[in-house]
């Protein structure tokens, strides 16, 4: 019976983690963020042309290193550009929920953050983007005739999954290297200003969180206990071995096995006859005074050097 | 020759200008009169002496008035400098799971595992934590300052220095030295709570004595504790994480060097560096602010209410258990986790009203279940606030 809830409560635990998994989220540290096809007033490269851009967003709360990697164009399955991330550079390396911007211009030669491809607005555009390992960690279909000029399309927030076209109205703006949605305010500590002015909501949620896992705790414990503590009674409760058996046991144990105190007599005489407490007198007990550099200074200084 | 002495002068009038004496104000003298104070709490009555020591003479170092437009890099709050160095481990937050580590390492659940019941009552005393938040909220104190301030009743100076680091670091010092401050003041603060809340037969009850916990138990219990606390608050896992993984260090019995060392060496060079950096953090004008009033008035209340709820949970909770299984309420002060003085306090209360009554292994119960509830609720105040 002890076992069987033992079981059951197990069993449930086990339901409810499992049944709390989300397989949906993005594992990817690195997005594509934001895609502009026609630039016409928005951001400068550093040779002061506009072109297209791609935006990658550095979604962990960690330096991610983008060398190696690869972004991927295609308009039409099976004639796909790829550019590789150059190794070397380090500026490749995004900081945690930071952006990093690449020209798609076509020329390679200007530097590391200019594509070997130019994006069209008029054709539905695929861009992917792969690790080092040609694993995809992130890809976006823009179809075509989409994107106005100056409009991008970008993720609603950093990373989230939703999209939306940007640039057409004020609360949906375009933002090179810059958060998708700027944050002016913190919204939890505003939530929480504006409905738990008292704190009693926060005080309520979190004791019931903190009496939860501990009950939790408790009835793990109360399980595993009656389990321990019913196991020990059984073992009390086991009739002694007949007294035949046991002498019998008594025996052979005996006959394979010595005492303790024969070992300790063993090792005594083992450790006197390799030198060990006594010295040369015989009878009388003396210690031997063996210098090392654990306990005296001198042998571990160097030799007073001499003149030959 | 008058060049020379005039050349002198200039000197010694400009090194004046650096001594303590040219830059001193008021507040630096009353900050280095209450590191005194902390060093003759510590010396004369014991008051914790391993945290207000430290805490104290870092007080005094922090204080010694210097010149701070020279750009010596002598000050804790200018960056690169010596005690600024050691700082870090406060400001991002590492020496705190490095003392549960220790603390891991030292505890012993036995009394916990005998009676799991004894978690829930570790889980009331967090009352002092919410209560003190919702005070502060009151006193206008912002949501994330509020839960810093709060967890000082938890009574738990690491998870203190974890959580305002993290939600406050404005705050941090006064934070932390007021709960030290009530820590090694539980045995005034609780006795007189517990004998006004508990009537003479409830002191003198006695509890079924602790079953014997098996090794194998012991070594389950981190590993478990550790899974479930943590999968319901993750932001806890820093603290709990250590917590956990010095007691398995421990009850494993097969890494004793590791917990002797995380109990010993380890937990003494963490506890000196923390203390010493937290007092030097109160700089005067840093410290001595209304909000530093309000901040230890606070505490005062967060201890109060925490060995309140601690008390009257018990007494609740009496009334739903058999009557061979009933608590001596006592013990619900010690759900505060201030290991293991808030146990000690049940064990000579208890005393004074039966002298063969022990309650010291019953109330360590709830001692230790304080120290994994109050890092459940900074992990909560964590994942709320932040």
């Amino acid at each position: 019976m002890k076992k069987l809830s033992l079981g059951i409560f197990l069993s449930a635990l086990l339901l409810v983690g499992l049944s709390s998994c989300n397989p949906k989220r993005i594992e990817s540290k690195l997005l594509i963020n934001e895609v502009l096809m026609v630039n016409e007033n928005n951001y400068m490269n550093d040779y002061g042309i506009r072109s297209p851009w791609i935006e990658i967003f550095n979604k962990s709360y960690n330096v991610t290193d983008m060398a190696g990697c690869y972004l991927r164009m295609s308009n039409t399955p099976g004639d796909t550009a790829t550019y590789t991330i150059p190794k070397g550079d380090v500026t490749t390396k995004v900081a945690q929920r930071q952006q990093a911007i690449f020209f798609a211009d076509g020329e390679p030669n200007r530097g590391t953050y200019h594509l070997n491809f130019t994006l069209d607005p008029e054709k539905t555009t695929w861009l992917g983007l792969f690790d080092t390992r040609w694993k995809l960690l992130d890809q976006v279909t823009i179809p075509a005739n989409t994107l106005g000029a100056d409009h991008s399309y970008g993720r609603v927030d950093d990373g989230k999954p939703e999209w939306e076209v940007k640039g057409n109205s004020s609360k949906k703006y375009v933002s090179p290297k810059a958060n998708n949605m700027i944050k002016e305010s913190n919204p939890k500590m505003e939530k929480f200003a504006e409905h738990d002015k008292s704190g009693i909501g926060m005080t309520v949620s979190a004791v019931s969180v903190v009496f939860s896992a501990l009950l939790l705790l408790y009835l793990s414990f109360r399980f595993i206990g009656k389990y321990f503590s019913g196991r020990d009674e059984k073992k009390a409760a086991a009739p002694e071995p007949i007294a035949a058996v046991k002498a019998e046991e008594k025996k052979e144990t005996k006959a394979e096995v010595a005492s303790d105190e024969v070992y300790a007599a063993i090792a005594m005489a083992l450790y006197e006859m390799q030198g060990g407490m006594h010295d040369v007198e015989s009878g009388v007990l003396t210690l031997v005074d063996q210098q090392s550099a654990w306990s005296a200074k001198s042998a571990f200084m160097r030799s007073k050097p001499e003149r030959k | 020759m008058g060049e020379f002495f005039s050349f002198i002068g200039n000197n010694l009038a400009d090194f004046w200008g650096y001594t303590g004496f040219a830059n001193a104000t008021p507040g630096h003298f009353i900050m280095i009169l209450v590191g005194c104070v902390f060093i003759y709490l510590a010396v004369r009555h014991e008051f914790e002496p391993m945290l207000l020591i430290p805490i104290g003479f870092g007080m005094l170092i922090g204080n010694i008035p210097f010149n701070m437009d020279a750009g010596l890099q002598l000050g804790i709050y200018e960056q690169n400098s010596v005690l600024n160095t050691l700082y870090q481990g406060v400001m991002t937050g590492w020496y705190p799971p490095l003392i549960f580590l220790g603390i891991g390492a030292m505890t012993d659940f036995s009394a916990l595992i005998s009676n799991p019941k004894l978690m829930l009552v570790g889980a009331a005393a967090q009352f002092g934590i919410f209560g003190a938040y919702m005070l502060a909220l009151l006193f206008g104190f912002t949501p994330m300052e509020a839960g810093a301030i709060g967890i000082i009743g938890g009574a738990d100076g690491p998870t203190a220095i974890f959580l305002s680091s993290k939600l406050a670091p404005n705050l941090m010092g006064a934070i932390a030295v007021s709960a030290y401050s009530y820590m090694a003041l539980v045995p005034v603060i609780q006795p007189p709570i517990m004998r006004l809340l508990t009537t003479k037969k409830e002191r003198v009850m006695r509890m079924k004595p602790p079953r014997p916990v098996s090794h194998t138990e012991k070594v389950m219990f981190p590993i478990i504790g550790l899974l479930l606390t943590c999968f319901f608050v993750p932001s806890g896992l820093p603290l709990l994480g250590m917590l956990f993984f010095g007691n398995l260090l421990k009850e494993s019995g097969v890494t004793r060097r590791l917990a002797e060392t995380a109990r010993n060496q380890l937990i003494d060079v963490i506890t000196m560096l923390l203390g010493l950096t937290v007092g030097a953090s109160t700089q005067a004008s840093e410290f001595l602010t209304l909000n530093s009033v309000f901040i230890f008035m606070l505490g005062a209340l967060s201890f109060v209410i925490a060995t309140t709820s601690g008390i009257l949970f018990v007494k609740l909770f009496n009334l739903v258990l058999p009557k061979e299984k009933k608590l001596n309420p006592l013990i619900g002060n010690s759900g505060v986790s201030a290991v293991p003085d808030s146990a000690r306090i049940s064990q000579v209360v208890g005393l004074e009203y039966d002298p063969t009554n022990y309650l010291l292994m019953h109330a360590m119960g709830p001692n230790v279940a304080g120290v994994i509830g109050s890092a459940v609720a900074a992990g909560i105040l964590l994942g709320f606030l932040l």
